[in-house]
């Protein structure tokens, strides 16, 4: 469905993709892990157009997409929920998700849409009118999600859902990305530090070290895979 | 409070009154007197001792308020009375505002002086309601937006007396070529943020001003155009005495002729454009593309990852807002009835500025309190000639202490609950 292949990305002259090769199948979970500045962030804003790729190809369902502007790209059905959330702090959480499904708000499904995020999370539904800013973190989180799926997206990019959330809600929020993709039928793509949750998450997963892919298999064999531990795992201090 | 604030705001008092010192001593202490041959240089010593001690004392007090937030009882009563304006009383504060500006002109204590101030608040009010679209909404700092006030002045101008058309054709038209001036700034600018973006705009609004005093054959340079038609009230002209078998406004209604007329159908005009600035951006705001501008000031990158496309929302932030700007122009023009370059230099592009920002960066009450605020006040000490300019600065000083972030600067959100709406 979604098939990355010998992407290249700079910020200036610094490399930070050295020929990374992806593949995400549909209806799975897959799930990137790596440490700081392994290009995991650049990787997802690589594909949704922010950044753009010096070399390589991203395809999706048959289209080239790697030179196509972001707003092409979320309307072709992949859209990103950013590192940091990046919620609209000053505008309010039904504002917020309005401004999400802004590439198709005049469909007649934006009310059904809403409801399902609301029924997704109902701390929002309580919080429709309260600004995005005065929101906790997680629940800011729950709205950076819900307001992707406004878009009604083929595939989510999820970058670094656990950053700075506390962990009960962090298992909250990781049980509704599974919700996502089993009941809604969303792909997913999941950028993750937090390696142990990610694995157990993910159907398939990979490992980012500087820019290149180094393991690759489904996410309970990366779990008992020695290097893995040894790198991400061990200790448990993520989590 | 205990000694050591004291002493640590009169520490920083004397430091204020250093910096005052070295600004105002060879400012304002050296005067150069021509004296026979050559210039001579008087001292006047007393009143920089004078500003040097009025800045120590507006220092302390500033600190010392700083310190002790109960001191000055009134100024936070005075913040929650205005806060409870933007909360519920909102609509109904609105409401008395317009239901005054519409009976304004015939108050018995108005007179042509008053009209006139009314009619330039309100040419403000309107300028700052459109900047505020561009600069509050879509969060892109113009400082150059009297360029726009200039082009939608002289496409009025020059249409009017070449073509000979009405204001009401001439209008649109003007402001037509204003959100393509618009669109031609916004081009190159896609790209900038901030400060980069303010040094652009306000050399956009530099060159357009340059342009009018060069382009001779156009514009007519520095001496500007004259005779630039007035407005008819829809086709009764305002004259003493009307062509044979044709009616003047007087004439077709019975009424002893009177300057005011005019003067208030030009308050009525420019009351009109701005409730109309006003209603649309009103609108636009609950719509996708003003919701966009609002996202697009919050964060540009979450808006492409939701496919916002902020080449087009920004070009139509600036179009519309100069659109606004235009038509402004365009009642400056058939008001002033002459219009030359000098009208549009780079301080009124600060004083709308100052509006929106005073206001409270997309407030559309809080440019009305800034504008009648700033515009008035400058009015009130008109006698004191060129020192009114420091009432103006005054002004503003007092805002930004006791309103750091405008008078009004509660974002009103654009969907409320089923039970809020009224």
């Amino acid at each position: 469905m979604l098939k990355i292949s010998n992407v290249e990305t700079f910020y200036g002259k610094i490399q930070a993709l050295r020929g990374v090769d992806i593949d995400i199948h549909d209806g799975e979970i897959v799930s990137l892990i790596g440490s700081n500045g392994a290009g995991k962030s650049t990787l997802l804003m690589t594909i949704s157009g922010v950044n753009k790729a010096k070399n390589g190809q991203i395809i999706f369902n048959g289209e080239r997409i790697e030179k196509k502007e972001p707003h092409k790209i979320v309307n072709l059905g992949i859209c990103q929920v950013p590192e940091g959330r990046r919620i609209f702090s000053r505008l309010t959480v039904e504002e917020n998700l309005r401004l999400g499904a802004y590439i198709n708000e005049q469909g007649k499904h934006f009310e059904t849409d809403i409801k399902e995020v609301y029924d997704l999370f109902p701390v929002l539904a309580s919080r429709k009118t309260q600004r995005g800013g005065t929101l906790s973190g997680g629940e800011q989180q729950m709205l950076a999600i819900g307001r992707a799926l406004m878009s009604k997206p083929k595939v989510l990019l999820l970058d670094e859902p656990s950053l700075g959330i506390a962990p009960k809600l962090v298992n909250q929020i990781f049980s509704s990305i599974k919700n996502i993709n089993k009941e809604k039928n969303v792909t997913i793509f999941l950028v993750e530090q937090n390696a142990k949750k990610a694995l157990e998450l993910a159907d398939r997963a990979y490992v980012l070290v500087n820019g290149k892919v180094t393991i690759r298999g489904p996410g309970k064999e990366l779990l008992k895979n020695k290097d893995i531990q040894a790198a991400y795992l061990e200790g448990g201090a993520k989590n | 409070m205990d000694k050591q604030d004291i002493i640590k705001s009169f520490k920083d008092s004397l430091f204020t009154g250093l910096i005052a010192l070295a600004l105002f001593g060879p400012i304002v202490g050296l005067r150069t007197a021509s004296k026979g041959e050559g210039l001579f240089i008087t001292p006047q010593w007393g009143i920089v001792f004078l500003l040097v001690g009025l800045c120590i004392f507006g220092r302390f007090l500033i600190n010392i308020n700083s310190f002790r937030r109960t001191e000055f009882k009134f100024i936070s009563v005075f913040n929650s009375k205005l806060s409870s304006i933007t909360e519920d009383k909102a609509k109904h504060f609105a409401i008395t505002g317009i239901l005054f500006a519409v009976v304004f002109p015939f108050l018995p204590f108005t007179d042509r002086y008053f009209m006139d101030v009314a009619i330039m608040i309100l040419t403000y009010i309107m300028l700052g309601w459109g900047l505020n679209i561009v600069v509050g909404l879509a969060g892109l700092l113009d400082l150059g937006y009297v360029a726009f006030y200039a082009v939608g002045a002289y496409s009025y101008a020059l249409i009017a007396t070449t073509f000979g058309w009405s204001f009401w054709i001439c209008l649109p038209l003007a402001g037509i070529f204003a959100a393509f001036f618009g669109i031609l700034l916004g081009f190159p600018v896609l790209r900038l943020r901030g400060d980069y973006l303010a040094i652009v705009t306000l050399g956009f609004g530099e060159i357009i001003r340059i342009i009018l005093i060069n382009w001779y054959e156009v514009t007519n340079g520095p001496d500007g155009i004259t005779g630039i038609p007035r407005p008819s009230f829809f086709g009764l002209p305002f004259k003493r005495s009307p062509d044979e078998g044709e009616f003047s406004f007087h004439t077709f209604f019975g009424l002893e002729y009177s300057t005011m007329h005019r003067i208030i159908f030009l308050y009525y005009l420019i009351l009109v454009l701005a409730l109309i600035t006003n209603y649309f951006t009103l609108k636009i705001r609950k719509l996708p593309v003003g919701r966009a501008w609002e996202a697009l000031r919050e964060d540009e990158i979450a808006c492409k990852s939701l496919g916002v496309n902020p080449t087009n929302t920004k070009l139509t932030a600036f179009a519309i807002g100069a659109m606004f700007g235009g038509f402004a122009g365009s009642f400056f023009a058939t008001r002033q009835a002459f219009i030359s370059p000098e009208s549009f230099t780079f301080i009124e592009s600060a004083i709308i500025v100052a509006i929106v920002v005073l206001g409270g960066m997309g407030s559309q009450t809080g440019v009305v309190l800034a504008s009648i605020f700033l515009i008035g006040i400058t009015e009130i000490f008109r006698d004191l000639e060129q020192y009114r300019m420091i009432a103006f600065g005054g002004a503003m000083v007092l805002i930004m202490v006791f309103k750091p972030k405008g008078i009004l600067a509660n974002r009103k959100p654009t969907i409320l609950m089923h039970g809020d709406k009224k």
